[in-house]
């Protein structure tokens, strides 16, 4: 009958590279129309580093769409778009205040800067090809479960690597970076991603032990308190970050991702609540000891009061974007204190609005929810775990920063995954998202289907009962 | 898991939904505060880059846009800067802006609501937003014989048509230079401003309305139309008018000018002692009228309301609560009377358009860039301050003081000007003010006219409203009048 026959529903699993193209068609197209504009408006002309743009944005983009196609077909079709689409806006809008900056320095009588947007066009490069090399050799992330504790040692490392003497420099009141043969990196944004490895790779081992042993208190499982080690530890790490580096956003990142990553593995809401009271105490503890906390958090209450201006540049730039913005190339983002990297957020708040930033968010909320759904369909608990982390640690990122930089929260400093100026953040992000596409086909491939059982096969197994 | 990750899934869309709803309170709601700011150096930026509107006199512009190569697109040019100073004011980067490019500046800049249509045109024809342009009410001849007649002294001239209250001629000095002050090198303009607030000579006070002084016998216009309008007084009527009158009180007495009595009489009709400017009859009416019948009639030309507040312009004062001898040296606009120089311009137009005082205003018309009307001002009645019998009456009084009287200085070829003097002690240590007043034709008025010396530097028993303020009047009406 023909209603039996359609009650069966049939997944035709489908690769969607056709689809990814088009959508990748569209944000170079974007990207591109900004440029242009932005050059229209401010130069009266079409910018004659447009080639350059266009096919740093385009081709990189093209590359690796088909390093997809030969080597992860069933990879989600809307997460590398969206990350070409980032890249590419934040160029543009590097490349605008580089042009507003430049005229500031002109009409002062000095000699302009060098450009900062051909350098975010070479990181992208550089990203890119990371983003290859990772889609090419890890041709199946249950492979990196092999090394857990090493990526845990490395992302430990990489945190502490600024406090060495030599080697870590001061910059903008934390302690985040490290200055080698004349290249400055920021080795958190890669400690980022060994964690979240580390991380699941640790909870896959211990996840029943932290699942089953535990009492309940309150209408809440509890765990055992010697269970409670490895919480322990992330709290006083991401503590020392804090403390030591000054770095508030890195500490709640990475914080963060272990909680969630903990909830995940254990389902148990009693981590989490324990570990947010963790980590609101110290919290409180840093902004009543710690000058440069308590100092973030009156800017917070009051970004206008004097010696503060960080925030309030940021704030009256987006103000004066409006609902639709002051258009592209009129307004002056280069007026907002580190528009180009921290407040990139604002610089187009007010030159795309209100309109335009929503949209930004919303591609970010794209990207975290389809890492998400990555993580539901993967089918290896390891798998599960790693994408989950990486999903929230865009959701944490972009948060925190857009949080700061527009008054929600106090400003912490991390950075607006894919659009700030800066290499190391951007080649890291690169290779999230490649890690991401790798776990999501996996996890959309078609399962090899078990061999069909016959029907003398069944006769034959109702005869023996 | 699943169900864990879910969880996380929609935690994930709250923390998004957190920033687009903090996002749309800043950017939707808060962002006329924040613009509003005064530190908010990008709006400054802009509306400093804006294609400004000019300020015309007729179809002359005297402020003008002119653009320019730096990151400021245009330059804000002052022809004629320290003539035209007290009304347009001045339009800085860093120090705001005065006069008229304040109090315009929505329709200068073109942001004006009124403007709102305009501004879509220029959208859709995709051409830069370009400020409407303000025509002011000034005579340019007007405003340049009052700025030479006073040369070097420190003072005021305001001019006003009688019949409409347009200000024909607003001069203050000293004056100075707007240009300055709207330099795009901005540490040039600082500079400036710096040594015009140092300066003693306060070239950016405008004497002209924001400043008030003790007028003197010009004053006595006021009682005088007091005495008229009460009914108890006709021009011939003989006043009590000694070289000295005791004041109840005190044994300070009220004396003339001049230490004799009015004229050789001590019974002078109001007009003699008007024609003489006797201190003692206009003290005796004084006392007759009271207090608070003078104020009635001071309020009446104006006092106690500010006009021009556009550019800032103060109330002009008679005083709240004097005593008989107080209110004796009030009558002849000494103890704590005290006028703008624009008060007393009104005072004379007030009686030369048969006792009807209008409005005082500057702009005359609003027009955008391709020269359509937005608005034009239209003359408004302030307050009968005398009826016309009495405005007659007081014109042929006046009439008589450049005649015959003090006012002789005054006088021009002719035409018959109605005028009164003044002369304002004030302080042993500081030089008198030096006031006339006073419209030209007597029978069809074309120009009303006050004009204030503070300080003209000459000997103090020199100083006299007559022989300094008078001939700086009697330029305005000619230049007025065509002559």
């Amino acid at each position: 009958m023909s209603i039996a026959s359609t009650s069966v529903i049939q997944i035709i699993p489908r690769s969607r590279r056709g689809v990814e193209l088009m959508l990748l068609i569209v944000a170079i197209g974007v990207s591109v129309g900004a440029y242009v504009n932005i050059g229209l408006t401010v130069q009266n002309r079409v910018p004659a580093s447009t080639g350059y743009y266009a096919a740093g944005i385009g081709l990189l983009a093209l590359i690796a769409h088909l390093a997809l196609r030969y080597r992860a077909p069933y990879a989600d079709p809307v997460l590398l778009p969206c990350a070409v689409l980032l890249n590419g806006l934040g160029v543009a809008m590097i490349h605008r205040i580089d042009l507003g900056l430049a005229a500031t320095r002109i009409a002062k009588g000095q000699a302009p800067k060098a450009a900062a947007a051909p350098q975010q066009i070479t990181w992208t490069a550089v990203g890119v090809i990371l983003f290859l090399l990772v889609i090419l050799l890890i041709r199946d992330h249950r492979r990196l479960q092999a090394l857990t504790y090493t990526a845990g040692l490395a992302g430990l490392v990489l945190l502490v690597l600024p406090l060495v003497p030599g080697l870590g420099v001061d910059l903008n009141g934390a302690r985040i970076w490290i200055r080698l043969a004349g290249m400055s990196f920021q080795p958190g944004e890669f400690a980022k991603l060994c964690l979240v490895v580390f991380f699941a790779g640790y909870l896959v081992l211990k996840r029943d032990v932290l699942t089953l042993a535990g009492h309940r208190f309150l209408g809440l499982d509890l765990p055992r308190a010697r269970d409670l080690g490895p919480i322990g530890i992330a709290w006083a790490v991401s503590l020392g970050v804090l403390v030591f580096e000054k770095d508030l956003g890195s500490s709640l990142l990475f914080f963060g991702l272990f909680l969630f990553l903990l909830y995940v593995a254990t389902e148990r809401a009693g981590w989490l609540i324990i570990g947010g009271l963790l980590f609101a105490g110290g919290a409180f503890f840093a902004s009543q000891t710690f000058g440069h906390v308590q100092r973030r958090v009156d800017g917070w209450l009051d970004p206008f009061a004097e010696d503060r201006g960080q925030v309030a540049t940021g704030l009256m730039g987006q103000a004066w974007g409006g609902i639709l913005g002051r258009g592209l190339g009129q307004g002056r983002p280069d007026l907002t204190l580190y528009g180009q990297s921290d407040f990139i957020i604002s610089s187009f708040g007010e030159e795309l609005g209100l309109t335009g930033v929503i949209a930004i968010i919303l591609v970010y909320t794209l990207i975290i929810e389809r890492g998400l759904r990555t993580a539901l369909g993967c089918r290896d608990v390891f798998g599960k775990l790693i994408a989950t982390g990486l999903a929230m640690s865009f959701a944490l990122q972009v948060f925190v920063i857009i949080g700061g930089v527009t008054g929600l929260i106090p400003l912490t400093g991390l950075v607006t995954p894919f659009m700030a100026l800066g290499g190391t953040s951007l080649v890291a992000n690169w290779a999230i998202v490649a890690l991401l596409l790798r776990i999501s086909d996996q996890a959309r491939r078609p399962q090899t289907p078990a061999a069909p059982v016959s029907d003398e096969t069944i006769a034959m197994a109702v005869q023996k009962a | 898991m699943n169900s864990a990750i879910r969880r996380l899934a929609v935690g994930a869309i709250i923390l998004m939904l957190a920033l687009m709803a903090n996002s749309t309170y800043l950017q939707a709601f808060r962002s006329t505060e924040l613009n509003g700011r005064n530190d908010n150096t990008r709006v400054r930026d802009q509306q400093f880059s804006v294609d400004r509107g000019p300020i015309l006199i007729g179809n002359t512009p005297i402020v003008d846009s002119k653009e320019t190569n730096d990151q400021y697109k245009y330059q804000r040019t002052y022809s004629n800067g320290p003539l035209y100073a007290p009304v347009t004011g001045f339009y800085s980067f860093q120090f705001g802006r005065g006069g008229i490019e304040l109090n315009q500046n929505s329709e200068l800049n073109g942001s004006d609501p009124s403007l709102a249509f305009r501004r879509v045109v220029d959208v859709i024809t995709n051409r830069r937003q370009k400020g409407a342009s303000v025509t002011l009410t000034l005579n340019a001849a007007a405003q340049q014989a009052a700025y030479s007649a006073l040369g070097s002294k420190k003072g005021a001239v305001v001019a006003l048509d009688p019949k409409t209250g347009k200000v024909l001629a607003l001069v203050s000095k000293p004056s100075y230079d707007p240009n300055l002050l709207a330099s795009h090198d901005l540490g040039k303009a600082s500079d400036a401003w710096k040594s015009l607030n140092a300066s003693d000579d306060k070239p950016m006070l405008n004497r002209g309305i924001k400043e008030l002084y003790p007028p003197g016998s010009t004053f006595k216009l006021v009682t005088a139309a007091a005495a008229l309008a009460s009914g108890k007084y006709k021009p011939d009527t003989p006043v009590n008018s000694p070289a000295e009158l005791p004041l109840p009180q005190t044994t300070v007495p009220l004396v003339n000018e001049n230490g004799s009595n009015c004229g050789g009489s001590n019974n002078a009709t109001l007009t003699v002692a008007l024609r003489l400017s006797c201190n003692t009859a206009f003290g005796t009416i004084g006392l007759d009228l009271k207090a608070d019948a003078l104020r009635e009639q001071a309020e009446k030309f104006g006092f106690g309301e500010r006009q021009l507040p556009e550019l800032g312009a103060v109330a002009s004062q008679f005083p709240g609560d004097p005593n008989e001898p107080q209110t004796a040296q009030s009558a002849i606009g000494q103890f704590d009377v005290r006028a703008t120089p624009l008060q007393m311009a009104m005072v004379a137009a007030g009686i030369a358009n048969k006792g009807e005082v209008m409005k005082p205003y500057l702009v005359q018309n609003i027009r955008t860039s391709d020269l359509k009307t937005v608005s034009e001002t239209k003359p408004e009645s302030l307050h009968q301050a005398v009826d016309s019998d009495v405005a007659a009456q007081l014109t042929a009084m006046m009439v008589d003081v450049v005649n015959n009287g003090t006012g002789k200085p005054g006088r021009i070829d002719g035409v018959q000007v109605a005028g009164k003097t003044g002369t304002a002690q004030t302080a042993k240590d500081r030089p008198p003010y030096a006031w006339f007043t006073a419209f030209a034709p007597a029978d069809n008025p074309q120009v009303a006219v006050a004009v204030m010396i503070e300080d003209a530097g000459v000997k103090r028993d020199e100083i006299a409203g007559g022989t300094l303020a008078a001939p700086v009047a009697k330029k305005v009406m000619e230049a007025v009048l065509g002559r």
